[in-house]
C-alpha cells in the first residue's frame, strides 16, 4: 500500500506491504528500502523496529488532527492515499474560502468581543471562552469580516464546535 | 485516633489522603459531585457521598452539604485537601461548631493569615522581615507617590485579599503609578469585592523559595527544609524542587527559623507553609511574603527528602499527637523535583484540554513517585482545575534526580488529551535550568524563546513510517473484522459515498 504521510511540514512515500501469513513487513521510504518490524501492544501504541533500532510510539486521534509520539514529543502527521480523488480534492482547497473559529476544548461560551459584521485583525480575540477555572480568548486566524456569530453567550460548547466563521 | 476521616476535595489531593487513611487504619468517606461518579478518590475510597452539582459553589465549596455529609456518615474528622474549602475560616469554625475536627489550623490562624495587610500588622511586631513598603493599604495617590520615592521604584501594586496574581501592577516610574494604582483598585475590587491594594518595593528575577512548618497543639514547632518554587506561568507553579539551588544550610536555618516565628505568632498547629521572595543577589536577602495555611500540592517533594509522611503527621497532630521529632532529628537527604501535570494543551496557548484520556501509560522505577488522580477511560471535566497528577523524580543528588525525571517523561503518555508534559524535558535539558539559575521569570523566558529541535529529522521520518504502519494495521482490522467479501464491498462502499458526498 502507498501513502504520502506528512511530518510537520515534510512529505515522505511510504510503500508498504504486510504479509499476513508470516507477519512480515516490507518498507520503502522514498523508494529506499528499510529493514522493519512492527507489533502492536496495545491499541494506538506501537513498538517498531527500524534496521534493529527500537522505538516506541503512541497515536492520538483528535477532532481536529492525527499526532504520533515518539518518546516524549509529537509530531502532526498527515496520511494519504496518493490515488484517493478526496485528498487530491481536499489539497486544493486548502487556504481559500471562509474558516471556522473552533472551540479548541469543551467549555462555556462567556462572552464575544465583537459583533457581527465587524471588520477583525489576524489575530483579534473574538470570544472568550472558560474551562478549567480559566477564561480563554479565541482569536482570529485572519484578517476579515465576522460573517456569523454561531452560537450565543453562556452556550456550552464541545471541541471542535464551530463559534463563528470570519471570511 | 479518628475512626473515620472525610475528605473534603477531589482528584489527586483526595486519592494522597485516603492512601495515608488506608495506611493508618482510619476508614475514608469521599464526596463527588454530578461529574465526579466515576473520579479515582470515589474508587478509592471506604465510603462516597454524592453532594449536588457540578460547579464548585454547588458541591465542593457548599459547606452546609459537607457537613451535612460528615455528621450522616459519623466522620469524626474532616480533611480539607488544598484548593476549595481548605484555607475558609468558616469552614473550620463550622467543623469545630459541629464537634468535627478539622486536620488543620485553627479558624483564628487562618483569619490572621487570611488578610495580607492584617497577617503583615502581626509579623512586623513579631520581627519577620517584609519587603519595604506600606503594611497598611494605600489611602491616597499621594501617600504612595510619597512612599515609592522613599523606597524607590521599581515597586510592586497588590491586592490586600489578593493571590494568583490578581490586582497586581509593577510600576517602572512616578509617571505610570497614578493610573496603575487606579487599574489594580478596580481589579482586586471586581477579582475579590475589596479594592484594598498596597504598595512595596519590586524584587528583580526574585525566587520564590517557601519553607514547611509542622506544629503540634503542645506547643511544638520545627520546619522541614525549603522548596524552590520559582518556576511559575502565571503566577502558579509548574515546578518544585528541594534543595533549592540557591540555599545553603545557614540560610535553610535562618529561614526556617523565622519560619518558625511566624507560626507561633499565628498561634498556629498543623502543617503550614511560609512563602519568601529572596533576593538572589549575594545577601540572599529573604522576605515573608504570606503563610499558606493548608497542606501544599507540592508537598511530596519534602516527604521524599525528610523521609516523612505529611498527610500522616497532620492526621497524628489533628489528633491531638506530639511531634515525634525534634529539630535537630530532621535531616534533608538526597534531592527532589516535582513536575505538575497539567491538563493543558502547552503549543496553543496553554488552552486548559478537558476531555476522556483514551490511553495512559505511566512512568515508574527507582526514584520515581507518581500522585496521580485520573486512570484510563476518565473524562477531566471542565468544572475544576487542570492538575491531572504529579510526577516526582528523587535521586541522590540534583543530578540523578535531573536524570530519573528525564528517564520517566517517556514513560508516561496521556492520550486522549492534552497535557503539558512536552514542557518538562525542555525545562531539563535547559542549561540555566541544569546550573540553576532560575527565577520567577525564567519559565516565560524560556518559553518565549524559540524551540530548536536538532533531531528531528530522524524522528520525524520514524513518525511518518509509524502513521504509516497504523494505517495499514487499520486496514487489515477492518478486513478481518467482518466477511472478507462483505468487508472489502462495504469499504468500496463507504469510500464511494464519502467521496462522492463531500
Amino acid at each position: 500500500m502507498i501513502y504520502d504521510v506528512t511530518i510537520d511540514g515534510t512529505t515522505f512515500r511510504l510503500d508498504l506491504n504486510l504479509d499476513r501469513a508470516t507477519g512480515r513487513w516490507r518498507c520503502l521510504v522514498d523508494g529506499r528500502e528499510v529493514e522493519l518490524d512492527a507489533v502492536l501492544p496495545q491499541p494506538d501504541v506501537l513498538s517498531i523496529l527500524i534496521e534493529g533500532k527500537a522505538w516506541q510510539i503512541r497515536r492520538e486521534r483528535l477532532a481536529s488532527s492525527l499526532q504520533i509520539w515518539v518518546g516524549d514529543q509529537s509530531y502532526a502527521a498527515e496520511v494519504s492515499d496518493p490515488r484517493s480523488l478526496r485528498n487530491r480534492k481536499a489539497r486544493g482547497d486548502a487556504g481559500k474560502g471562509p474558516r471556522h473559529l473552533v472551540a479548541p476544548m469543551p467549555g462555556k461560551v462567556v462572552r464575544f468581543l465583537v459583533e457581527e459584521n465587524a471588520a477583525v485583525e489576524a489575530g483579534q480575540g473574538v470570544v472568550v471562552v472558560e474551562a478549567m477555572k480559566m477564561q480563554n480568548e479565541i482569536k482570529s486566524p485572519k484578517k476579515g469580516i465576522v460573517l456569523k456569530l454561531s452560537v450565543s453567550e453562556g452556550a456550552a460548547v464541545n471541541a471542535g464546535d464551530v463559534l463563528a466563521i470570519v471570511e | 485516633m479518628f475512626k473515620k476521616i472525610l475528605i473534603a476535595n477531589r482528584g489527586e489531593i483526595a486519592v494522597r489522603v485516603i492512601r495515608a487513611c488506608r495506611e493508618l487504619g482510619i476508614l475514608s468517606a469521599a464526596i463527588y459531585s454530578d461529574v465526579d461518579r466515576a473520579g479515582l478518590h470515589v474508587l478509592s475510597a471506604d465510603e462516597a457521598y454524592s453532594i449536588g452539582a457540578a460547579a464548585a459553589a454547588e458541591s465542593y465549596l457548599n459547606i452546609g452539604k459537607i457537613l451535612t455529609v460528615a455528621k450522616r456518615c459519623g466522620a469524626d474528622a474532616i480533611h480539607p485537601g488544598y484548593g476549595f474549602l481548605s484555607e475558609n475560616a468558616k469552614f473550620a469554625q463550622a467543623c469545630a461548631d459541629a464537634g468535627i475536627k478539622f486536620i488543620g489550623p485553627s479558624a483564628a490562624s487562618m483569619e490572621m493569615m487570611g488578610s495580607k495587610t492584617r497577617a503583615r500588622q502581626e509579623m512586623d511586631k513579631a520581627g519577620v522581615p517584609f519587603v519595604p513598603g506600606t503594611s497598611h493599604g494605600l489611602e491616597s495617590a499621594q501617600q504612595a507617590r510619597d512612599v515609592a520615592a522613599k523606597i524607590g521604584y521599581p515597586v510592586m501594586l497588590k491586592a490586600a485579599a489578593g493571590g494568583g496574581g490578581k490586582g497586581m501592577r509593577l510600576v517602572g516610574s512616578a509617571q505610570e503609578l497614578q493610573s496603575a494604582l487606579k487599574a489594580a483598585q478596580s481589579e482586586a475590587q471586581r477579582a475579590f469585592g475589596d479594592g484594598e491594594v498596597y504598595l512595596e518595593k519590586a524584587i528583580l528575577n526574585p525566587r520564590h523559595i517557601e519553607m514547611q512548618v509542622l506544629a503540634d497543639e503542645h506547643g511544638n514547632t520545627v520546619y522541614l527544609g525549603e522548596r524552590e518554587c520559582s518556576i511559575q506561568r502565571r503566577h502558579q507553579k509548574v515546578m518544585e524542587e528541594v534543595p533549592s539551588p540557591l540555599v545553603d544550610a545557614e540560610l535553610r536555618r535562618r529561614m526556617g527559623e523565622v519560619a518558625v516565628r511566624v507560626a507561633q505568632a499565628a498561634h498556629y498547629h498543623n502543617a503550614g507553609t511560609v512563602e519568601f521572595l529572596v533576593d538572589p543577589t549575594l545577601e540572599k536577602n529573604f522576605y515573608f511574603l504570606e503563610m499558606n495555611t493548608r497542606l501544599q500540592v507540592e508537598h511530596p517533594v519534602t516527604e521524599l527528602v525528610t523521609g516523612l509522611d505529611l498527610v500522616e503527621l497532620q492526621i497524628r497532630i489533628a489528633a491531638g499527637e506530639k511531634l515525634p521529632f525534634r529539630q535537630e532529628d530532621i535531616l534533608i537527604r538526597g534531592h527532589a523535583i516535582e513536575c505538575r501535570i497539567y491538563a493543558e494543551d502547552a503549543d496553543n496557548n496553554f488552552f486548559p484540554s478537558p476531555g476522556k484520556i483514551e490511553t495512559l501509560m505511566t512512568p515508574a522505577g527507582p526514584g520515581i513517585r507518581l500522585d496521580s488522580g485520573v486512570y484510563a477511560g476518565w473524562t477531566v471535566p471542565i468544572d475544576y482545575d487542570p492538575l491531572l497528577a504529579k510526577l516526582i523524580g528523587y535521586g541522590q543528588d540534583r543530578q540523578q534526580a535531573i536524570a530519573r525525571l528525564t528517564r520517566a517523561l517517556p514513560e508516561y503518555f496521556v492520550g486522549g488529551i492534552k497535557t503539558n508534559l512536552g514542557l518538562f524535558r525542555r525545562i531539563l535539558e535547559d542549561g540555566d535550568f541544569q546550573s540553576g539559575k532560575i527565577d520567577t521569570g525564567y519559565l516565560d523566558r524560556l518559553l518565549a524563546a524559540k524551540v530548536g529541535r536538532e533531531d528531528m529529522g530522524v524522528e520525524k521520518s520514524v513518525a511518518a513510517i509509524a502513521a504509516a504502519v497504523f494505517s495499514v494495521l487499520d486496514s487489515t482490522a477492518n478486513q478481518t473484522a467482518t466477511k472478507p467479501g462483505a468487508a472489502a464491498e462495504s469499504s468500496w462502499k463507504r469510500t464511494a459515498r464519502t467521496e462522492g458526498l463531500t
